[in-house]
């Protein structure tokens, strides 16, 4: 079923909800006292979410045996990029209305903002590099390797919270305990496949280039 | 050339003497009766929050600035006892019991006691009072607020000489506050005996000429217009004179980003971020934040000396 393809549409307009959800409640005044603050907040979450979504695929893939979940793992991880860009422009837009010397002062001195920044900038080559096109320019290998930065995306989002909290850690503290797992499953995948194997080793393809095609 | 005529019959003669003498007192108890009598009515309310409050006089303490809507001061609220979410305590503390309520003020004093929230609110004529309000978090409020100098209070009590800083209390009731967060519980606050003595320490109780509703510290809390928003703690059930600096409940939280003093002062940075400006709630662009919150012509003087950059 996953294989059909309205499934990837469906996905697809789900991803869109939580944008549709902020522009309901735009359209009915209902953004709180401060506005500004809850975009800030509302899409600064939505980023985070996404980025412990894309990392969730793999694992997912594996341990619920559903191989074809990869279909939907480019899209989710730009949608994670789609959110974290409406973050960053929030920021600088109505934040700190595109005043460079502040923002400079900003992710230099303060460093949540520092956290926050890298993990965007993180995002920007992966999202660059999502097509078939640059899967191919780059080989499947490289292109494995560049788009492990999600690793780090996920990790300096975290940093980002935390940090960002005045005191009630606990949503931070849960999203870190989300991307820790995740990593962790990547780290024992690969000291199990480090291990000499004795049976056959099947060849070494966690994704191929071919996988991200909608039709393998 | 005539400048004014001397009234023909004086305000002191149609009055008798003795009430005219204690007019204060007569004006103070307007409140107290209304709300004693709207209890008895229904003793079931469990809040005050709401009633209007009569005989509110107008005051000298007053920014000449647009106010921020009820809405916006009753739905944006730092109380982390209903949860750390600013929406969250309209919603949670919407049962919130305030009434009955004492406050028990004690320690280094002549005549310690408790006082009932309607001897409270008889202690003193109540003064509409529209002050700033900036939130360490860099946004800001314009609030009438509802209630009187807390020095009449502590006045009361008489304070010893043994007595150089006040302790504050909200009370704690894990039970009406299943989503309180963020901080160890009860929440504490204090000031030095010449800051809680200054006119501008206000003991409040309600706002918008109504009653205080509990999200924003009913039935009774203290403002403090030159200092951030957590200074000014809510829902007060025990007031401390002592000889010692009390602990204060951010300060405990992250001792680095929260002092005792928490002055509003542009020039020290929260250490992870600006003070420099705030966002008045309601407003597009930011403004700059004054020193002392714009209250320095008046309590400058208490810090005079001081390290501000040391004493945060």
């Amino acid at each position: 079923m996953l294989r059909q393809r309205w499934t990837k549409v469906l996905v697809f307009a789900v991803c869109l909800g939580p944008i549709f959800w902020l522009c309901w409640r735009a359209w009915n005044h209902n953004l709180t006292a401060n506005p500004i603050e809850f975009i800030t907040r509302f899409t600064g979450d939505w980023t985070i979410r996404f980025i412990v979504f894309t990392l969730a695929v793999t694992p997912l893939r594996k341990l619920l045996g559903l191989p074809d979940l990869i279909r939907f793992r480019r899209m989710i991880g730009l949608y994670a990029f789609f959110y974290g860009t409406l973050h960053f422009i929030t920021y600088i837009w109505l934040d700190k209305f595109f005043d460079l010397p502040d923002m400079f002062k900003d992710v230099v001195k303060r460093p949540f903002i520092t956290a926050g920044f890298t993990a965007f900038l993180l995002m920007l080559p992966l999202a660059l590099t999502s097509t078939a096109g640059w899967i191919r320019r780059l080989g499947g290998k490289r292109w494995q390797l560049l788009h492990r930065l999600i690793y780090f995306t996920g990790i300096a989002g975290v940093v980002h919270y935390y940090w960002l909290v005045k005191s009630d850690i606990r949503l931070p503290v849960m999203y870190g305990a989300f991307v820790g797992v995740l990593l962790l499953y990547r780290a024992a995948a690969w000291a199990v496949k480090r291990r000499p194997v004795k049976t056959p080793a099947r060849p070494v393809t966690a994704i191929s280039p071919g996988a991200l095609r909608d039709n393998p | 050339m005539l400048i004014k005529r001397p009234a023909d019959i004086r305000y002191s003669e149609i009055t008798p003497k003795h009430t005219y003498m204690n007019r204060r007192s007569f004006l103070a108890g307007v409140p107290a009766a209304f709300l004693g009598a709207r209890e008895l009515l229904s003793p079931s309310g469990r809040a005050l929050a709401g009633v209007k409050l009569p005989n509110v006089q107008k005051s000298q303490y007053t920014v000449n600035e647009k106010l921020n809507s009820y809405q916006d001061v009753s739905t944006y609220n730092n109380f982390y006892e209903f949860g750390t979410d600013k929406d969250q305590p309209a919603v949670y503390a919407k049962n919130f019991k305030t009434s009955p309520w004492t406050v028990s003020v004690e320690g280094d004093c002549a005549k310690p006691g408790k006082f009932t929230i309607e001897e409270i609110m008889s202690l003193a004529p109540l003064e509409e009072r529209i002050y700033r309000h900036r939130c360490v978090e860099a946004w800001s409020i314009v609030v009438p607020w509802v209630g009187y100098s807390l020095s009449a209070l502590l006045a009361k009590v008489e304070p010893t000489a043994k007595a150089k800083y006040v302790a504050f209390e909200t009370l704690y009731d894990r039970k009406q506050m299943p989503h309180a967060a963020g901080l160890q519980f009860p929440y504490v606050e204090g000031l030095r005996m010449d800051e809680a003595m200054h006119p501008l320490a206000l003991l409040c109780t309600g706002m918008f000429g109504e009653a205080l509703p509990p999200q924003d510290g009913a039935p009774v809390r203290i403002i403090l217009p030159w200092k951030y928003g957590f200074k000014s703690i809510k829902s007060i059930i025990k007031i401390k004179l002592v000889g010692g600096m009390p602990a204060t409940s951010w300060s405990m939280a992250n001792p680095q980003e929260y002092g005792f003093y928490s002055n509003v002062n542009p020039k020290v940075d929260h250490p992870r971020w600006s003070q420099g400006s705030e966002r008045r709630l309601g407003e597009f662009g930011k403004r700059p934040t004054l020193m002392f919150n714009g209250y320095g012509d008046q309590v400058a003087s208490l810090y005079s000396g001081m390290d501000l950059k040391k004493n945060y």
